[in-house]
């Protein structure tokens, strides 16, 4: 073992000093035969032949040198080093080749790790400063009868933590959002409502200060406390090293700021960086609605669990399952058909990894069809050159090189090549890693946080796909290789025709492989695309156009119901006296916006709900005029007016499923619905309209008027022809002039509210549209080359057809199709591997058939121009062959 | 060349290398390809070119050293050395070597 270990080191050494070491055995060598010339010469031989008799009794110098350097170096490392230098001659030799190949490659291997870095970033490691993030898992509740899973309530989750054995800890983390105000500059931030374990659960140990104490989670509004991040910390509060203990207004309560975060650590919601953090006990005062730490029925809370060490998934489910059905039978009313569902965290859906998750299957895909198309493309210039590199093969072989030599020689450039294409790739991934971001919107002021993360995983990731793209590129001059024939290749090289038989179908193939995956791509380009049309022609059942939203927010300010009602009822009469307003109403929530609304279980007359059912209703509370502002037609009955206020009898609008759901149809105007212990009487039906996403199917949805339900936090919806920034300057004025410390939120169409609720179908689109024309590019620059090498092989048959009458046209015919049968082979293919692969972008899809003709239809068209466009120059090139030169040639 | 002159056995030839080192002291390449020659008495047939490619396997298994010197006719040539571990491969090998020699000359008899 130590001989062997002695010989590598030994031999290993020798690779670095291999000048020396060769001098050194020419002089022994040569000393050794000086010292057998004078032995012979002193037994009496003539000097040439005790040169000879040296040299024979020695055996040959240069094959004993040749057996000597195996011994001393390794022999694998020194031909690998040898066929690196010479693949980089190589390379150098024809830059513009080098150039292209390795371009291609970046392209294909950047594509591939900016995704990988996006769904490490942001599905797989989302994040990185918690202790082992692979523990945790999201929690939410689910309804029977409703697809979308709910939030939890606090007191479910305490018993949920007292009697589960599987779980180390229940991590409450929900986000809101807030106004924050230092020194004179007051802008929108977001903030979580954690449990009192939160930092100690994730592992996450603040900077300055400390993290939350037990307890410190209990009590209504009793610990106005709170953590902030680093970024804060250092943009607004300078890096104040004494900040602890100083205080902070947020959401106009003062919180003693007890902590700062580390840097790096952005709190656990994908989607939005955390500027700060504040027990569960105040709940109240960020989320309205009530103290809902007792309440049972209030489910608000999004939710983390870690689980033990050694715990699967699977078996922390079945026990939750088991709890959740206790607390069904314990308190059924409020847990009746209720669950509890874990989820990997790659599949969090009240955080923007459920709605990314799809969009980057897709792009896992796209991307993988990116790389293939790429390496066909370097392939193709791999095998031109193979073409002008055999006589050089043919030599080496000739000369006693061995096949596998030469393979190796030519496996070792495509790895530099691959290698190179890689370094670049990962530069471009590093460039390209937050670039997800770029794509969404900013909401209400604040920029999403979408990072993409280059990890050990990301990088091996991306280091297997180059060794692929390495195995790709070797396999087509491994193949000419393996063909090369010595005697004929020695012969002159006979004269092609155009895109004719022979070596050519492995060009050919490799176009029509390109083809065929551009044409996929394009399809589901086409595809997202419509699908994204019908989503934006969906009408919302509103008005978009003319209608403007914004809000003010009463609670972060401090005001209490009596003023907030004064205030908004002033705001609404100088808002409608502004020039240009026709009508002006506040809603609890904007429709399509990021919230929630209310919901409640409601009983309805006459109506006998089917056992299990939780006849669990969504909600919105708006003022006078709302439904004539928003747009929406009443069907019957009439809206609320300022005389439905508190002391008014309670009235309600239902939207028309409602009326099929609890009523069956019948008018149900004059019918009582139960709202929270409260009957309310019907008075309209309003048409259905879209809530929360306009793919939303129709269901059931009622509207109370606000002064009845009040709430602070009030959207402001306004119907005008004005644009949204002379509408603002207007509104800032009025609120000003009401109360100076008052700040408005952005002032945004409805088309945009809706446009942004779109926007991850906007980003499949915007991505896949990207790689697809990326993807058309490279297949058309591949059809290209083709198609000229094709013509410049074949001038001799083109010239020859010149000579026997063809014109211009003839020749342009005979090179455009011979392109656009190659194009033909590609879509046909192209189309059934897309027939099949379409169904895969699934729910991304809205009223589109996977199937859609006219997808297939303009990705045919896209196709076509594309390769008439590559042909374009080619079948010029062709029309300008001279006869004459070609035939003597 | 008389037909009765064997070729050294594969493996052998690192014996007998050590050996004459051990016997001779250092010595340098030609002076070893000399004496084994004149020890078997001419009837091993040697390329002496054989012989580096051995010398250097010795030495990387750290077995023998090798250093420039001065020949007793006044020309530059690398000297071999044995060491302590080379000491202790031969007196193991030779023992092997009797082993199997012994063990083959009874089969030869026996049979």
């Amino acid at each position: 073992m130590r001989e062997l270990f002695r010989t590598f080191t030994h031999r290993l050494a020798a690779l670095f000093l291999r000048r020396r070491l060769e001098d050194d055995l020419d002089k022994e060598l040569r000393s050794h035969l000086e010292m057998a010339v004078e032995l012979n010469l002193r037994k009496g031989m003539t000097p040439e032949d005790a040169r000879g008799e040296a040299r024979r009794s020695f055996g040959g110098v240069e094959q004993t040198k040749e057996n000597y350097r195996d011994q001393r170096g390794l022999p694998m490392i020194e031909t690998t080093l040898q066929d690196l230098r010479f693949g980089f001659r190589m390379l150098r030799r024809s830059p513009g080749f080098s150039a292209l190949a390795i371009l291609c490659l970046t392209l294909g291997i950047g594509a591939n790790a900016a995704v990988f870095s996006w769904v490490e970033g942001i599905l797989f490691r989302p994040y990185p400063a918690v202790t082992h993030q692979e523990q945790l898992f999201a929690l939410t509740g689910t309804a029977r009868g409703e697809s979308e899973p709910t939030a939890i309530s606090w007191p479910d989750l305490l018993d949920l933590q007292r009697s589960c054995k599987q779980i180390d800890s229940f991590i409450v983390n929900k986000i809101m959002g807030t106004t924050l105000s230092v020194g004179d500059r007051a802008e929108v931030t977001v903030g979580s409502i954690v449990s009192a374990n939160y930092f100690t659960a994730i592992g996450v140990h603040p900077i300055l200060g400390r993290g939350f104490e037990p307890g410190e989670d209990s009590g209504r509004n009793a610990h106005p406390v709170t953590v902030i991040s680093y970024q804060l910390w250092q943009g607004r509060f300078k890096s104040d090293p004494r900040i602890i203990g100083k205080t902070q207004r947020l959401n106009n309560v003062l919180h003693t700021i007890v902590g700062v975060a580390p840097e790096g650590f952005y709190g656990t919601f994908v989607g939005w960086a955390m500027q700060f953090w504040v027990p569960a006990s105040m709940e109240e005062n960020f989320e309205g609605g009530g103290y809902k730490l007792e309440d049972r029925g209030a489910r608000w809370i999004e939710a983390y669990v870690r689980l033990k060490p050694g715990v699967t998934l699977k078996q922390a489910q079945l026990e939750i399952s088991a709890l959740a059905k206790r607390l069904e039978t314990d308190f059924p009313a409020t847990n009746r058909g209720r669950g509890v569902k874990l989820w990997p965290l790659w599949q969090t859906p009240f955080n923007n990894a459920g709605t990314l998750l799809p969009t980057l299957e897709i792009m896992l895909a796209v991307v993988v069809f990116v790389l293939l198309i790429a390496c066909a493309n370097v392939g193709n210039l791999l095998l031109v050159r193979s073409f002008a590199r055999r006589h050089e093969m043919t030599v080496r072989l000739a000369i006693g090189a061995g096949r596998s030599r030469l393979l190796k020689q030519l496996l070792t450039e495509g790895l530099i090549l691959s290698a190179l294409g890689a370094a670049g790739g990962l530069l471009v991934a590093h460039w390209c890693r937050h670039a997800l971001v770029l794509l969404f919107p900013a909401r209400g002021g604040v920029a999403m946080h979408l990072p993409g993360e280059i990890d050990w995983r990301v990088l091996a990731l991306s280091t297997g796909v180059c060794l692929m793209a390495t195995l790709l590129l070797w396999l087509v001059p491994a193949i000419q290789t393996g063909k090369i024939d010595l005697a004929g290749a020695l012969k002159a090289d006979s004269a092609g025709v155009v895109g004719g038989g022979g070596r050519a179908w492995v060009r050919s193939g490799l176009v029509v492989m390109q083809v065929s995956l551009s044409f996929v791509l394009l399809v589901g380009a086409g595809l997202l695309m419509q699908s994204l049309q019908r989503v934006r022609a969906t009408s919302p059942g509103f008005s978009t156009r003319g209608v403007l939203v914004t809000a003010v927010n009463l609670v972060a300010a401090g005001y209490d119901a009596p003023r907030a009602q004064s205030f908004q009822d002033e705001l609404i009469e100088r808002v409608k006296a502004l020039p240009g307003v026709e009508s002006a109403a506040f809603g609890r929530m904007t429709p399509l916006s990021y919230g929630s609304f209310s919901s409640t279980a409601i009983a309805v007359d006459g109506y006998q709900p089917p056992p299990e059912e939780q006849s669990t209703v969504q909600y919105n509370e708006v003022g006078p005029g709302y439904f004539a502002t928003i747009g929406i037609p009443l069907v019957s009955g009439r809206e609320f007016t300022r005389a439905d206020d508190e002391k008014a009898a309670l009235v309600a609008v239902v939207n028309e499923t409602m009326v099929v759901q609890y009523w069956r149809g019948r008018n149900p105007i004059g019918e009582r619905v139960q709202v929270k212990g409260r009957w309310m009487q019907v008075v309209g039906v309003a048409k259905d309209s879209k809530y929360e996403s306009v793919r939303e199917i129709p269901k059931p949805f009622f509207y109370v008027p606000l002064r009845q339900n009040f709430s602070r936090g009030a959207g402001l919806h306004i119907r005008t022809p004005l644009n949204p920034e002379t509408m603002a300057t207007a509104l800032a004025r009025e609120v000003h002039a009401l109360d100076g410390n008052l700040a408005l939120y952005e002032v945004i169409s409805l088309q945009e509210q809706l446009d942004r609720s779109t926007s991850p179908q906007m980003v499949a689109v915007t991505l896949v549209g990207v790689l697809g024309g990326l993807a058309l590019l490279l297949a058309a620059i591949g059809l290209y080359g083709v198609m000229s090498y094709a013509v410049s092989q074949s001038t001799r048959e083109l010239g020859l057809r010149m000579a026997l009458g063809a014109d211009a046209t003839n020749l342009l015919r005979l090179v455009f199709s011979r392109g656009l049968a190659l194009t033909a082979g590609g879509v046909a293919l192209g189309a059934a591997v897309a027939l099949g692969m379409t169904r895969l972008l699934g729910n991304l899809l809205y009223k589109v058939s996977p199937r859609d003709p006219l997808a297939f239809g303009s990705a045919l068209a896209v196709m076509i121009i594309a390769s008439l466009a590559a042909c374009f120059l080619p079948a010029w090139r062709a029309t300008r062959t001279d006869p004459a030169r070609a035939l003597r040639d | 060349m008389p037909s009765s002159k064997s070729e050294v056995l594969q493996g052998t030839l690192d014996l007998l290398v050590l050996k004459t080192i051990d016997s001779m002291g250092p010595m340098h390449g030609f002076g070893i390809a000399m004496r084994i020659q004149q020890v078997s008495e001419d009837l091993l047939r040697l390329n002496q070119g054989t012989l580096y490619p051995a010398l250097l396997r010795l030495e990387q298994r750290g077995w023998i050293v090798s250093k420039w010197g001065i020949s007793e006719n006044n020309r530059k040539a690398k000297y071999y050395s044995l060491t302590r571990a080379g000491r202790k491969q031969l007196v193991e090998e030779a023992e092997s070597w009797g082993r199997m020699s012994a063990m083959i000359n009874r089969v030869l008899r026996t049979s």
